[in-house]
């Protein structure tokens, strides 16, 4: 089977993030107030082979630790988007997973 | 015999043949470099090697990131163990972060801008096969190069480099944001060395300084010294 996951890699709480420091800085000169804690982050989809979620989930995991996120400055969160592939027209039903912020 | 350092070539370092000429200038009685392709997966024979500056693997996912799997990665993680020298310029230093055999990270400059100048940098310590020709506190011209050179690591690991004496070059007025002006640092043993400056680049007056010179220098008699071990 089949699943479609999502991992997204975010900057270490305390390590510094000039784009996101930058983004965020910009916005009022665009006109938009009461926005903050901008982070710029990396999001990176896969499907893994698996014969069922949390396997998925476990594979998708140690790709996040072993390549996906440096973890001196990085951490990741998976999610298990759905067991069917994400179309261009719309996206897979979302399972109920949670997701685990490593 | 000349001494026989290998210069490694990822798809997409481009600094390779500016260290193989710099190299040159110690004379082939002393040294002779040669490219190493990171398909290889033996280093045996080489008495120093050095990963030199670029973009391998496009720098994709993050600088290093995807090098350290390389072939060659394998062989280098025990040539250093064994205390073989290696220096990491630039990019090289950043896949020796990712290859966990330096410790820290490179992260984005500070001011998000491409540096592209020379900079003024301190040799901090003497004990490291690029510094054992300089005295500490010498102060040198060399050029920088990069988008990701902002050395980062945790505090315990900041405290750890400097009690063990592994801080190597710090700049003299920090341009990237890199913690405690950190612009080079080793491991325990002192053989392992990766800087963000090019020591390359400044090693002909025709480009602009010779400062380099020294810390190449060094990494040449490391070199000479590793060859007389007995095998």
């Amino acid at each position: 089977m089949k699943y479609e996951v999502l991992v997204e890699v975010r900057l270490r709480p305390g390590i510094a993030d000039p784009q996101g420091a930058t983004i965020e800085r910009a916005l009022p000169a665009l006109g938009f107030e009461g926005v903050e804690g901008v982070g710029v982050g990396k999001a990176i989809r896969m499907s893994v082979e698996a014969p069922d979620e949390p396997t998925a989930r476990g594979r998708a995991t140690e790709v996040a630790d072993r390549l996906l996120a440096n973890p001196v400055i990085e951490v990741s969160t998976v999610t298990v988007l759905g067991d069917a592939p994400v179309t261009a027209a719309g996206s897979a039903p979302v399972t109920a997973a949670g997701s685990a912020v490593r | 015999m000349p001494a026989r350092i290998g210069v490694v070539v990822f798809p997409g370092s481009n600094c390779e043949h500016d260290v193989v000429k710099a190299l040159g200038l110690f004379g082939e009685a002393r040294v002779g470099a040669e490219l190493v392709w990171h398909g290889e997966r033996s280093l045996a024979g080489y008495d120093a090697i050095v990963l030199p500056g670029g973009f391998a693997h496009g720098d994709y996912l993050r600088p290093g990131a995807l090098a350290r799997f390389s072939p060659v990665m394998e062989a280098l993680s025990k040539y250093a163990a064994d205390g073989g020298p290696v220096v990491g310029i630039c990019n090289g230093f950043q896949v020796l972060t990712e290859a966990g055999l330096l410790p820290g990270a490179l992260q984005k400059n500070r001011g998000l801008r491409f540096l592209c100048t020379t900079v003024g940098v301190r040799v901090c310590t003497s004990r490291t096969v690029l510094t054992s020709e300089t005295a500490t506190g010498t102060e040198l011209a060399l050029p920088i190069n990069h988008f990701e050179g902002n050395f980062t690591c945790d505090a315990a690991t900041l405290e750890r480099l400097r009690a063990e004496d592994r801080v190597v070059l710090r700049y003299t007025a920090n341009p990237n944001g890199s913690v405690d002006d950190i612009a080079g640092v080793c491991n325990d043993e002192g053989n392992v060395v990766g800087l963000m400056p090019h020591p390359e680049r400044a090693s002909d007056a025709m480009t602009g300084g010779t400062d380099g010179l020294g810390l190449l220098g060094s990494l040449v008699s490391a070199a000479t010294r590793h060859a007389r071990l007995p095998a």
